[in-house]
């Protein structure tokens, strides 16, 4: 080629020096496990969802949080969101609402008509399930997503379990209880209601391959009170049931104008809420250890106190007349355990509501060999077995954190080993990734977002009605919400990485596909690692 | 600001791209089909922020002027690591001058360009600080004066890196560098030398004046758009964080230029005909401390006794720039 005046050489591209040779640290792209993912007792991929609905794409957000959970819109109620207590945004101003945004989402799912859709497989194998909780309809959900037949049997005229036997409407709308059941039927999971089980492998016989029992926990831990007979003693999962059937207001438990309440736990702080609603003027709380101690979660102590119930901490119930109770004062020792002082005090009552925690009727499970149970829990492995092949249980009967979340997580959990027993496989959860922990995130690149405020039912109507006390976002502050979510772990595709590099060496996929490393190129300098802010990327030794 | 900051998706405006945003308000360099004016396989060191910022700004020019660009290059780094004959990374015609007069070769090409019917294309010229401040002074000093059609830009790194790290007019007091180390009294660089290029281009009341780091891209690029919507003489100084002259952490460049941002060190603004029209305000002010550790050059202020009196003085500079300037008032 002819060159111009004093060229010997033909112009040439950098490209043909391949600066990947002076790496010795070259960066990777990873998935780490978000903190409310960790944190979710029912496994949902939390972050995954909200990634979704930060684009406004609820229904692919809905279909996402479904995969691991049904009840969407019952989750977003009365969920207590464990997942917000471990979110890494607290760092930075407060906890992304996941739960108000799980509202949302489920609500949505209601008012558009959202369905599941349909299984592709059939096994042609079929399951029993014993209680329509929601471990059941948890197990029963994936169950049938797994391509099994599942068939619940429930002793109750209608199903949901505590759900709707023992949550308050007042917390949790019948309507939406009932629409997120609909859709499991329309889905191809079998009720029969009014189906007791007495006796578990008599039941199995009936073309069963498999069970899972979701029998909860529902007979009243007693204490011993001296009563009078003129006194009137209650069990609260008694009242709260009865509330169930009372479609009008004389059809309530008959309480009294001043009611008082044993024990410290959910329970305890709902039927208290609940009899304020029913008319007492009067409605205590008594506790024989402090605040700090007590079960019941603090939002719920602050609804409470903001309703006009009172509390008596440090204090138990010695005996109960006619129209009073004679309580006795307590003292915490060195230990923290609550003492006897010898102090007694008489407070008007016209009934007292024992709130001491439930047992499970463990009736079905009489002489089925392999069986064990402990202090009236039944005991499973970690794929939620009993020591009886084919017999799974989980939620209240198997566990002492008793939520309707860690029920939903049993009940995934167990299809999931069922559905390997049924193959003649056993269940191996896959491994979980490294934890995405703040310190490996850039926090400087999240914008300034303080969380959005539930709206609350004015005090007046939570005082006197059963109408739903915590509202919902609209679609405008969800979507808001949704962006709070720093993405902790898992790439948003904020085209950082790509931006920062000063060799060019980040490959953008495009909407979707994130990106790719050119090691022809990349100097291993790190600054994507540095700069990304979520803490997608890692930077591993080159071996040689 | 210089842009129209995007609130509550997300990351807003901090990240370089935002999957939620439309894409006409997305950064350049977010594109998958932006420019690269700078190619891979330059010679540059891990984590050089010269190379950095020459990208994010002859990028942000290129897609101004729909490709119709000229640049001239100083003697430098820039130049040294992009261009070792017959290879070069740049993807845009570009012309190397010498160490001290790449504002006249500039001002050379738009004059030229002018004559041949071309004004269409725009003509940038680019510098190290050295380069731009010491020597290369008198002919950036005539461009502004005479108001030539060129935009300068400055990458400014304290330092004449590319012969191995020694002082210049924009190395900052109690920085070690080759000639300036840090022994006795009053080690590293001195108290009271130097200059700041941007107040004098501002002084002379030339169209647009601004500074920029390699932290704030959406700053950067819309300075560059501005800055190529005008005629004229035009000044953009980038501070440009150097691993190796500053001894730092190569993946710590664009942390070192956010840094020098809040703590006030380095003041990020806007002017136009000689007067300040904005300002980047610091969001989570810092002590400078928090800047001057990380780097070796400071390394001899924080021995077993700390020189608290030399960081004081350093602390007094960021905080009269803070005044000057005044980056703690809400934008
Ligand atoms: C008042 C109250 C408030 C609560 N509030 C909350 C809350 O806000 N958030 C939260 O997460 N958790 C709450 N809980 C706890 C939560 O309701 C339970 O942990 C959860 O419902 C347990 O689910 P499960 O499926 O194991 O059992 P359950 O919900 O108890 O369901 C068991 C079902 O099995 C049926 N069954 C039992 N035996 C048989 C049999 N032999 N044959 C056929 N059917 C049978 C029962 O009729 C019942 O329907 C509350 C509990 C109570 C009592
Ligand atoms: C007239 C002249 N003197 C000295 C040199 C040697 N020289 C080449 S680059 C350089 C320093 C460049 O410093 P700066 O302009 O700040 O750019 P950097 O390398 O730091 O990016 C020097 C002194 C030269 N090329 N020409
Ligand atoms: S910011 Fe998002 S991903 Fe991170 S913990 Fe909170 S909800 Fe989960
Ligand atoms: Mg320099």
């Amino acid at each position: 080629m002819e060159k111009p005046f004093a060229i010997t050489l033909d112009p040439g591209s950098s490209l043909a020096n391949r600066t990947g040779s002076w790496r010795t640290f070259r960066p990777e792209y990873v998935d780490r496990l978000p903190p409310c993912n960790a944190a979710c007792p029912a496994g949902e991929n939390i972050q995954g969802w909200l990634f979704h609905a930060e684009g406004g794409d609820y229904e692919a957000a809905w279909r996402a949080l479904t995969d691991n959970n049904p009840l969407p819109a019952i989750m977003g109620r009365v969920c207590y969101h464990p997942c917000e207590s471990a979110c890494n945004r607290q760092n930075i101003d407060a906890a992304v609402g996941i739960n108000s945004v799980e509202r949302f989402l489920g609500d949505e799912a209601i008012k558009r008509g959202w369905k599941f859709h349909p299984s592709a497989q059939d096994s042609g194998k079929r399951v029993l399930v014993v209680g329509s909780g929601p471990a059941g309809l948890s197990a029963a959900y994936h169950l049938t997503r797994l391509g099994h037949r599942a068939v619940i049997h429930e002793a109750a005229p209608l199903a949901g379990g505590m759900m709707r036997y023992g949550i308050p409407k007042y917390r949790l709308p019948r309507d939406v209880l009932d629409a997120e059941i609909r859709r499991l039927v329309d889905f191809g999971v079998e009720i029969r209601l009014r189906t007791k089980v007495s006796n578990v492998l008599e039941a199995l016989q009936d073309g069963f391959d498999a069970v899972f029992l979701g029998v909860g926990a529902h007979i009243a831990k007693r204490a011993y009170i001296p009563a009078g007979d003129a006194s009137k003693v209650l069990d609260a999962v008694a009242v709260l049931h009865d509330m169930e059937g009372a479609q009008l207001p004389d059809m309530a438990p008959m309480l009294g104008r001043r009611v008082v309440v044993y024990g410290g736990g959910n329970t305890a702080i709902d039927v208290a809420r609940t009899a304020k609603r029913l008319g007492a003027e009067e409605a205590i709380i008594v506790y024989r250890r402090t605040r700090e101690k007590m079960p019941a979660h603090d939002f719920e102590v602050e609804e409470a106190l903001q309703e006009g119930i009172s509390i008596k901490w440090l204090s138990t119930i010695k005996e109960a007349g006619e129209d009073d109770i004679m309580i006795e004062k307590m003292a915490l020792d060195d230990k923290g355990f609550p003492q006897p002082t010898g102090e007694f005090e008489r407070i008007p009552a016209d009934s007292v509501v024992l709130a001491l925690g439930q047992d499970s009727d463990l009736g079905l499970l009489e002489n089925v060999p392999g069986l064990v149970t402990d202090k009236g829990l039944v005991q499973v492995d970690a794929a939620m077995m009993t020591g009886h092949p084919g017999v799974f249980a989980g939620g209240d009967m198997a566990g002492n954190e008793r939520t309707v979340t860690v029920a939903v997580g049993h009940g995934k959990k167990a299809a999931r080993a069922i559905d390997a027993y049924l193959r003649g496989k056993t269940y191996a959860p896959p491994p979980k990734p490294e934890l995405a922990t703040f310190e490996r995130m850039n926090p400087w690149y999240y914008s300034d977002a303080p969380k959005t405020v539930r709206p609350v039912l004015d005090i007046i109507r939570r005082q006197s009605t059963f109408e739903e006390v915590l509202g919902g976002l609209d679609e405008h502050n969800a979507l808001f919400e949704a962006r709070r979510c720093m993405s902790c772990g898992n790439c948003f595709e904020c085209d950082n990485c790509y931006g920062v590099c000063p060799d060019n060496a980040v490959i953008k996929l495009g909407p979707g596909r994130r990106f790719q490393f050119n090691y022809d190129y990349c100097k291993g300098c790190g600054v994507c690692a540095a700069e990304c802010p979520c803490g997608a990327i890692r930077m591993v030794p080159e071996e040689n | 600001m210089s842009f129209q900051p995007i609130k509550f998706y997300q990351t807003g405006t901090f990240t370089v791209g935002n999957r939620l945003l439309p894409p006409e308000q997305r950064s350049v360099q977010a594109s998958a089909k932006r420019f690269n004016s700078i190619n891979s396989g330059h010679r540059a060191c891990q984590g050089c922020g010269e190379a950095l910022g020459a990208r994010y700004a002859i990028d942000a020019a290129m897609e101004a002027t729909d490709g119709q660009l000229v640049c001239a290059n100083a003697t430098g780094c820039l130049e040294v690591f992009s261009t070792p004959y017959p290879e070069t990374s740049w993807q845009v015609p570009w012309i190397h001058s010498l160490f001290g007069n790449t504002a006249a070769v500039a001002t050379g090409i738009a004059a030229a360009l002018k004559v041949k019917d071309q004004g269409g294309t725009r003509v940038v010229a680019q510098g190290g600080d050295g380069g731009t401040t010491d020597i290369g002074f008198g002919c950036l000093s005539g461009m502004f004066e005479r108001n030539d059609d060129v935009l300068y830009i400055c990458y400014d790194n304290q330092g004449y890196m590319n012969t191995g790290v020694q002082r210049s007019s924009a190395t900052p007091p109690a920085a070690r560098t080759a000639t300036t180390m840090a022994v006795g009294p009053e080690p590293g660089n001195v108290f009271g030398q130097g200059k700041f290029v941007p107040a004098i281009a501002l002084a002379h009341d030339i169209p647009y004046v601004a500074t920029a780091t390699v932290a704030d891209l959406r700053d950067l690029e819309a300075k560059v758009r501005r800055a190529m919507e005008i005629r004229g003489a035009r000044y953009l100084h980038i501070l440009v964080p150097c691993p190796l002259g500053w001894g730092t952490a190569a993946h710590d460049t664009i942390r070192m230029a956010r840094l020098a941002k809040e703590t006030g060190i380095f003041p990020v603004f806007e002017a136009e005909h000689g007067e300040i029209r904005a300002v980047l305000p610091i969001r989570r002010q810092l002590p400078v401390e928090e800047y001057l550790k990380p780097q070796k050059r400071y390394a001899h202020l924080f021995g077993k006794q700390p020189h608290v009196e030399v960081i004081a003085r350093l602390q007094a500079l960021a905080d009269r720039n803070i005044r000057r300037y005044g980056l703690l008032e809400q934008a």
